[in-house]
């Protein structure tokens, strides 16, 4: 129960559509979404292979609790191994396509091969069929959306799909459902692409049953009262979303800003989540229409946005003028201080192309903060970027960028490279703000020091969504540490990195962290689920998917010497704010975060410690 | 005291744990397709709506069905389908201006809301307010009271 116990496998190259049993073995022991399908992923694919040849699988996975009345149940993740990285990649997204997937009777879905010409996959509870897509290939996420709807005659059909940056082989594109919630990360929409397939669309009416739906009913509730009466949960999500950041973290001096030149940016309070609640321009409205909850969610920090009718990016495009997925700040950071752009509005337009064609804005936004530096160091020409001046502080460069890349066009060809590809194409990797290729988000690790080490050790490429020791180092939750200090951070990551492994396998959302600990969602899995999951049980389960994504990684050919960070970061001190004159500490954290794993000190897992976790 | 319940839209996030909770009342699962209450999103404009039945007191469904299968619980004041009645002849769903009874083709009969016999799975599982249970004879006391929160009343006493 919570599982259907039932799997879609999908071979693009012969077209055959199977459905399988779960594998219940491999559920005990990684629960579901990201453990579980991980478990399948490293079973079923050599480590080694070429992300974007047929060879490597696709899984779109739901938690056991995906699809319930637990709060925030909506989740569904994209694993792969990431076109960006070459290392494991885990996206995870809400809105209501994973419940979708989940009410038409299916736990995963695993694609296999390439299809000759585009396809999309058609479900309906039971009756899958995969569809030419030629049709659709060339179109934006939106009108896929539209087009899947209408040829459908079905207005309830829940949709995921890539868009022209997916297609065109831009190396960071999502796979975004529902218009604007995406996987976001790694690249999984470009492996998505490269096996031709367009889009999944699901309509599902068979529903979600638990193991004792009394006492889960009881547990649900209990907790969804808990994230009610929580500051961050129940307050600054709903209020600001995400964006409650922007001016926190710049005033700690820890907003990466220009391409991490600096670690304040003068125009934070311009692009927060205060700015878009301020009216402005001819309606005197604000940025900001509503918040909107995922599937499930009772926490809704979602942001649904109108871009200013009168912004030159909008004029004489009403497409773009009805409301959609607004900023949140990982988004806001990267088009804004990255590339020190202070425009809300074109911040805004440049989001809306992120998920009309389906692009990492993170990875985007530090990119073209890359470029900018390259441009002024007269390594990037006018001649280019067709004429683009590449300056800090561009609201024009970084839209028409944004444009281009969205189409796999002009400079966006080089764009959609990432910004480790593209600073060494360009003789300068030193430039390149990532961590095994993927550029981190928006905390200085100068300013908080636990952020270096959870970006130099995360699986998937720098993120904040593998340890959010912010959580503890700023907003004091469970509690409070200093940011500047690198003691005891080992430890702080390493249980923030299990407990998180954990929480994305169970098919609800990290963002329930802020008010809830391993404790609750205990009892919210234990009714749900068949066995009897401990609080121990979910400790080391935890543990157990971190260690395996560490073994895929390692097959793979990342060593500990990738567990490291930009040299900007190590070298160069922070010029203002509370951490001037910090670097990040990380040399006096990996060796203690490599001894409290278990891992030899080139951070490979020894004997004892994988066989502790049964691996 | 009769409760009606009441709608409103503002409030509404988009999170449809009012569906999962009638679907749940009802059919013992979390299924929105078998829920009673559906929200509407009306994506361009950032608009959620959550509706429902709202009970008429002359029920144009109740009206139309041959077989009386629709009655009034007394105790509550909702029109409920009697499943044994129920011929599933969907003339109701043809009669409802709202759209508000649909056929369900796993029991060959109709659905509506029936209020879960006075008190609403919906309304307790709605996190925002949304969706609230309230005095049948005063569903606009909350809109009421925060216009009359609104009424500046000080300024006009000093004009």
């Amino acid at each position: 129960m919570g599982w259907h116990k039932k799997v879609l496998r999908v071979n693009l190259s012969n077209g055959s559509c199977q459905a399988e049993p779960l594998n219940m073995e491999w559920a005990a022991e990684y629960l579901g979404q990201r453990g579980l399908a991980t478990k399948y992923l490293i079973e079923e694919i050599d480590a080694r292979v070429d992300p974007l040849s047929p060879e490597n699988k696709l899984i779109f996975a739901t938690g056991p609790l995906t699809g319930t009345m637990a709060s925030t149940s909506g989740r569904y993740s994209v694993i792969t191994k990431g076109a960006l990285t070459g290392a494991i990649a885990c996206s995870n997204s809400g809105g209501y396509f994973g419940a979708e997937l989940k009410f038409a009777g299916w736990d995963m879905i695993i694609f296999e091969g390439r299809a000759a010409a585009p396809v999309y996959l058609y479900i309906k509870d039971d009756s899958v069929e995969l569809l030419p897509a030629d049709d659709l290939w060339g179109k934006s996420v939106w009108e896929t959306d539209e087009l899947l709807h209408s040829r459908h005659q079905d207005p309830q059909l829940r949709v995921s799909a890539i868009g022209q940056s997916g297609e065109q082989g831009v190396l960071y594109a999502c796979v975004v459902n529902d218009l604007h919630r995406a996987a976001g990360r790694s690249g999984v929409g470009t492996v998505m692409g490269s096996k031709n397939l367009k889009a999944i669309a699901v309509r599902g009416t068979k529903g979600v049953t638990v193991k004792d739906p009394a006492r889960f009913m009881r547990a649900v509730a209990e907790k969804k009262q808990i994230l009610a009466e929580n500051a961050v949960t129940g307050q600054g999500l709903p209020t600001y979303g995400t964006q409650v950041l922007m001016n926190v973290i710049n005033e700690v001096g820890a907003l990466p800003t220009k391409n991490a030149a600096d670690v304040q940016f003068d125009g934070a309070s311009k692009i927060s989540g205060e700015a878009m609640h301020e009216p402005r321009g001819k309606s005197n409205k604000p940025n900001l229409v509503t918040n909107q909850a995922c599937f499930g969610c009772t926490i809704a920090c979602g942001r649904i946005s109108k871009v200013d009718q009168d912004h030159y990016t909008v004029v004489n495009r009403p497409e773009y003028w009805g409301a959609s997925g607004g900023l949140e700040y990982e988004a806001a950071w990267a088009l804004g201080a990255a590339t020190g752009v202070d425009d809300l509005e074109a911040l805004t337009f440049a989001n809306f192309v992120c998920n009309e064609q389906g692009f990492d804005p993170i990875t985007f936004g530090s990119t073209m903060g890359a470029a900018m530096e390259l441009y002024r160091m007269g390594l990037i020409s006018k001649e280019e970027t067709g004429g683009v001046a590449l300056d800090f502080g561009s609201a024009e460069a970084l839209t028409t960028m944004a444009e281009l890349v969205g189409r796999g066009e002009g400079f966006g060809k080089v764009l959609g490279l990432g910004s480790k590809r593209m600073c060494e194409k360009y003789g300068h990797p030193e430039l390149s703000m990532t961590v095994k290729g993927q550029e981190f988000p928006a905390y200085d690790p100068r300013g908080i020091q636990g952020m270096g080490l959870t970006y130099a050790t995360s699986n998937r490429g720098a993120c904040h969504l593998r340890s959010y020791t912010v959580a503890s180092e700023i907003l004091g939750i469970p509690e409070k540490t200093d940011p500047l200090a690198t003691e005891g951070k080992a430890g702080l990551v390493k249980a923030f990195q299990d407990a998180t492994a954990a929480v994305d396998s169970t098919g609800l959302c990290l963002f329930t962290t802020f008010a809830w600990s391993l404790d609750d969602f205990q009892p919210q899995v234990d009714a749900a689920c068949d066995g009897e999951w401990s609080l121990e049980r979910l400790s080391e389960l935890g543990e157990r998917i971190w260690n395996m994504e560490r073994q895929f990684n390692m097959a793979a050919g990342f060593t500990g010497k990738d567990d490291t960070l930009p040299q900007r970061l190590l070298k160069d001190a922070a010029k203002t704010g509370p951490a001037k004159g910090k670097v990040n500490g990380l040399d006096q954290m990996l060796p203690e975060y490599y001894q409290l794993r278990g891992w030899d000190e080139g951070g490979t897992p020894t004997r004892e410690t994988l066989s502790r976790l049964g691996l | 005291m009769m409760r009606s319940l009441s709608i409103t839209p503002e409030k509404c996030t988009g999170c449809l744990q009012c569906e999962m909770a009638c679907s749940y009342e009802n059919e013992g699962v979390f299924n929105p397709a078998k829920s009673r209450i559906k929200v509407f999103m009306f994506e361009h404009e950032g608009r959620h709506v959550p509706y429902t039945c709202t009970q008429c007191a002359d029920a144009w469904c109740k009206n139309a069905c041959p077989t009386e299968a629709i009655q009034i619980n007394a105790a509550t004041g909702a029109k409920e389908i009697n499943q044994g009645l129920c011929v599933g002849c969907k003339v109701c769903t043809i009669a409802c201006p709202f759209g508000t009874v649909n056929y369900n083709q796993a029991t060959g009969k109709v659905i509506k809301c029936d209020l879960c016999g006075g008190d609403p799975a919906c309304a307790k599982a709605c996190p925002t307010q949304a969706i609230t249970f309230v005095d049948a004879d005063w569903t606009g006391y909350d809109k009421m009271r925060s216009w009359a929160q609104r009424t500046d009343t000080q300024t006009t006493a000093q004009a």
